[in-house]
């Protein structure tokens, strides 16, 4: 176990080590002069020099890259050369209204997989099983962006029952930030609940066709025996992966829809420091993402291991 | 089809079993109008190859194949009631203390996540009523039963921690732990390694002495049906074709199926040293979607000495008997009197 | 719908005995695709829609009963009628011209970032998968941190770098999606690369090329065909995605996803010039989803299947 835990974690920190290279290397391979780039018509020889220097970009670019990877280390992030301030402070703003989006969306899809996708399981070619198929398979053709902007204008402009966009802080109003929090939630939330909800579905499929379900039938256990001692333990240990994955890519990936929704989060200030040349922030929001990524990963892995003796055992 | 007479009074009874499955091409006859029945201490073997329907007929009688799509019609009395006909939740109450099951694949048979404790204990906490404590000692004391060192610790190992031969061993244990009065075993040796085979075939035979069960093998390994069984029922194409006590069967074989799949056992130092080739049975099994008219056997049958092989199915008829057991056989002609010798390779006296 | 797996799900493996004797596998290979496609409705209508697609993309223009941007002040912002189908926008240009007009960047676009990631994908996956050892090893740790990183992130990062506009976004999106065939193509040739008539053709000499050629490359073919018809979905997807944060295709070339954020603002008054495009892309992208399933179902039922790979972030 501890050999694998160890295994595991030493690849997780070789990809990431690759992952600080490839993002180190966006601002460098940039055509042209990064900060005149981003500097633009506000072009003022003192602030370029200042961010120079301060971005360490006089150095050799090995030197720049241990520097930079070092500082990264202990939270130091570099400087944004829009706004000056720190990135990580930046960050750490962003970082609530994204984590409330991504948790708000996983609580929804797993609200609307794991009982359509077991439902589906336990009645196959019935009426439910169709619709949850059709679901799954068009939830993800939906473009999340094009959902959010019909949700809006049905929920929010048409309806009135939700506010139509902006995120509210949970510390300001609990309330609120509720309030604010249903419709994105709901709309990535779908998305990610049909890709759920086939697997979970497809997942109980198969447990149900295993031969120590078939033992645990012979056996004479009621049926609600086999299916959640059995049947669900079995089922279920995918479903944590995949779940786990969701919850990675959502903390991470969720960019356009934070747009529509005009929600202040992480994906919303990598979009733009794109916009606005912003390389220091930009390498900060990505280097953050793929780490969220990596671990989120890393951990749903080790959770498997832990539910799965098999695993382990290798 | 009235069950076989016999010295025993039988515990399980099956009478004109069919099952017949929906598919996509069609309904498949998988099994058609089979009778047998076993008392108690006794072993019943019954044989054939893959598709003859020998694993389904069983399972059928617990509930164990889904209908729909299976249509199953017949009786099976047991304990006084027709299994058959018993709803689901009478059924659970038959599987595991009435009925014990042993299944192939130790190896996936056995749920991965959970303990060999409690798969063993959770049936009879069901049926008996056991507390956990009461159910773990009766689980230590199964194990030793069937012959697993260390038990107590085993409880609360995962099934990947042990071998395939221990494996099985467990099974069986779960199989008895409710001490059932038919012990079914669905080629509960295939999966293993020879020698491992011939412990838990021992096993199961010492078992049965020692708690006087009735023992359904389902098999296509004649060689296991050698070793243990009293009697044997042959099965093709869901139907059977010959039953017989199981020295009768070995000893004079009047089925030319039967004969066939003697034949072609492989033996050392055969036919006066000539090294011969192993005698095959041309063809293949019927497609049970699409079973010929007449004997299933017979497109494939060296000899065909009835003009009513092709259309009419043979019904079983009796050409003998051994110490009480009959010897049935489902052919309309004798196979001794109309055999070419140069056609049937036949490996007895 | 429902894969052929599902068949005798609900207690166990015990009465497939019926079919081991003569049934041949009536769903594998072309003509099990057509097969597939006939039995299953929804296949064929999905087929369907993609020809229609495609010779909407080639035809555009032609097709339209007007101009890609013909203006007209009378007509602006009008309702779906007899004369726009779609309605009008803000600034009185057709809806349904211009969706059909769009048709085409987000097949070329789509066409060729997949074309990319196959070739490079495919070329990656081969050579890690055949010659082992530290090439394999490195090969894939680069893949991995592709994988790192969301694929919208990915390609907003590398369009930082190079610049907004199609093209970009085509290499963006081809870099994207590489890892994925690289993946799969690799699985294959390790599946493979242990077969006896692998070894049976290195012992009597036959070059490595001529190995990969004849004898991998044909196994191969299976799941990387199955894997182009997803990842055209998702790239379709992305292209839109990106052209609608600004990224992608840039103006005045028509793109759905610019038509999306373009139809936002006005979202309230006339719903119809976001609401169409967007099905447009839904539809597209959920054709190639279903053909991807159905030629999973009929090629290669091993593999895992669109919404498997969706769930897993890619």
């Amino acid at each position: 176990m501890i050999r694998y835990l160890l295994r595991r974690v030493g690849q997780a920190v070789i990809v990431l080590w690759g992952v600080s290279i490839a993002v180190f290397s966006i601002m460098h391979l940039v055509p042209g002069d990064p900060v005149r780039l981003a500097l633009g018509t506000r072009f003022n020889q003192e602030t370029y020099d200042a961010l120079v220097a301060r971005a360490g970009l006089d150095d050799p670019i090995v030197v720049q890259y241990v520097n930079w990877l070092g500082n990264a280390l202990t939270g130091d992030l570099g400087v944004s050369f829009r706004s000056g301030r720190p990135v990580t402070e930046l960050i750490l703003e962003r970082l609530p209204a994204t984590m409330s989006l991504a948790f708000g969306a996983i609580v929804v899809a797993l609200l609307i997989a794991l009982p359509l996708g077991l439902v589906s399981a336990l009645r196959p070619r019935s009426a439910v099983d169709y619709v949850a198929t059709f679901i799954s398979q068009a939830g993800i053709s939906i473009p999340d962006f094009w959902l959010a902007i019909v949700a809006i204008l049905l929920f929010s402009l048409t309806l009135g029952w939700m506010p139509s966009s902006g995120y509210v802080a949970l510390t300001e109003d609990p309330v609120e930030w509720a309030r604010h929090l249903v419709l994105p939630s709901v709309v990535v939330g779908t998305v990610s609940g049909a890709i759920l909800t086939r697997f979970v579905r497809s997942s109980a499929l198969e447990a149900l066709g295993q031969d120590y379900t078939r033992t645990a039938r012979a056996k004479g256990l009621p049926q609600r025996v086999v299916i959640n001692r059995h049947v669900l333990r079995n089922a279920l240990v995918p479903v944590i992966t995949v779940t786990g994955i969701q919850l990675a890519y959502l903390l991470s990936g969720v960019v356009v829809v934070e747009v529509v929704f005009a929600w202040q989060g992480l994906g919303q200030l990598a979009l733009q420091a794109v916009e606005t040349r912003d390389y220091p922030l930009l390498q900060g929001a990505v280097l953050l993402f793929a780490l969220f990524f990596l671990v989120v990963n890393l951990v749903v892995d080790l959770l498997y291991a832990l539910v799965d003796p098999r695993i382990a055992h290798r | 089809m009235a069950p076989s007479d016999q010295s025993v009074d039988p515990v399980l009874a099956v009478e004109d079993l069919t099952v017949r499955i929906a598919t996509r091409r069609g309904p498949a006859h998988v099994v058609n109008g089979v009778s047998w029945s076993v008392g108690a201490g006794e072993t019943l073997a019954v044989v054939g190859e893959s598709g003859s329907g020998k694993s389904v007929s069983v399972l059928s009688l617990l509930g164990l194949v889904p209908r729909p799509p299976a249509t199953v019609t017949g009786t099976a009395t047991f304990d006084g009631q027709d299994l058959i006909a018993l709803p689901e939740e009478a059924l659970q109450k038959v599987r595991g203390p009435g009925i014990g099951m042993v299944f192939q694949d130790p190896m996936t048979s056995l749920n991965p996540v959970l303990t060999v404790g409690r798969q063993l204990t959770e049936g009879m906490e069901v049926h008996l009523g056991y507390d956990r404590g009461r159910a773990q000692e009766r689980a230590v004391e199964l194990l030793d039963l069937v012959g697993i060192p260390s038990p107590r610790e085993r409880l609360r190992a995962y099934p990947h921690h042990l071998s395939g031969g221990m494996r099985q061993r467990v099974m069986i244990a779960i199989a008895l732990s409710c001490d059932p009065t038919v012990l079914v075993a669905d080629e509960a040796t295939t999966a293993l390694d020879v020698t491992i085979q011939a412990q838990i075939v021992e096993l199961i035979g010492d078992l049965q002495r020692e708690l006087g069960m009735a023992v359904v093998w389902i098999t296509h390994d004649l060689g296991v049906v050698a070793g243990i069984a009293d009697r044997v029922a042959v099965m093709y194409a869901g139907r059977i074709v010959e039953e017989a006590a199981v020295d009768a069967l070995y000893a004079s074989p009047q089925h030319p199926y039967t004969r066939g799949l003697l034949a072609s056992l492989p033996v050392l130092g055969a036919a006066g040293g000539r090294r011969s080739d192993l005698a095959v049975i041309p063809g293949l099994p019927p497609d049970p979607v699409h079973l010929p008219p007449g004997c299933p056997f017979h497109p494939r049958c060296p000899v065909r000495g009835d003009a009513r092989c092709a259309d009419q199915v043979p019904p079983l008829r009796p050409v003998g008997a051994t110490a009480g057991i009959p010897h049935r056989v489902a052919t309309f002609y004798d196979p001794d009197a109309t055999a070419d010798p140069a056609r049937i390779e036949d490996g007895s006296p | 719908m429902t894969s052929t797996a599902d068949e005798t799900a609900g207690m166990g493996s015990a009465p497939v005995e019926a079919g081991t004797v003569a049934a041949p596998d009536d769903t594998a290979g072309l003509r099990g695709l057509l097969r597939v496609v006939v039995r299953n409705r929804l296949a064929a209508v999905a087929v369907v829609v993609l020809a229609l697609f495609v010779v909407v993309a080639v035809l555009g223009e032609r097709l339209a009963p007007y101009g890609r941007n013909e203006v007209s002040s009378e007509d602006k912002l009008q309702a779906p009628s007899l004369d726009h189908l779609f309605g009008t926008d803000q600034l009185g240009r057709d809806v349904f011209s211009r969706v059909l007009i769009g048709a085409e960047p987000s097949l070329r676009v789509g066409l060729v970032a997949v074309s990319i990631a196959l070739v490079g994908g495919v070329v990656f996956g081969l050579v890690a998968g055949f010659y082992r050892g530290w090439i394999d090893d490195l090969i894939m740790r680069v893949m991995d941190v592709l994988f790192a990183f969301p694929a919208i992130l990915l390609a907003i990062a590398i369009l930082a770098i190079r610049g907004r506009g199609s093209t970009n976004a085509m290499i963006a999106i081809g870099i994207v999606y590489t890892p994925i065939f690289a993946r799969v193509t690799r699985a294959s040739v390790l599946s493979v690369r242990e077969e006896v008539f692998v070894r049976a053709a290195r012992s009597i000499g036959a070059g490595d090329l001529r190995i990969m050629a004849r004898h991998v490359l044909p196994n191969v073919a299976a799941p990387v065909i199955v894997q182009t018809s997803v990842s055209l979905a998702f790239a379709i997807l992305s292209e839109a995605a990106l052209s609608f944060i600004g990224l992608g295709t840039q103006p005045p070339e028509p793109s759905w996803g610019r038509m999306l954020a373009d139809g936002r603002g006005f979202i309230q008054d006339a719903w119809w010039i976001a609401v169409f495009p967007g099905l447009a892309i839904f539809a597209v992208v959920f054709s190639f989803n279903v053909l991807g399933d159905a030629l999973r179902d009929a090629l290669d039922p091993r593999q895992r299947s669109a919404i498997e790979s969706a769930s897993a972030g890619q």
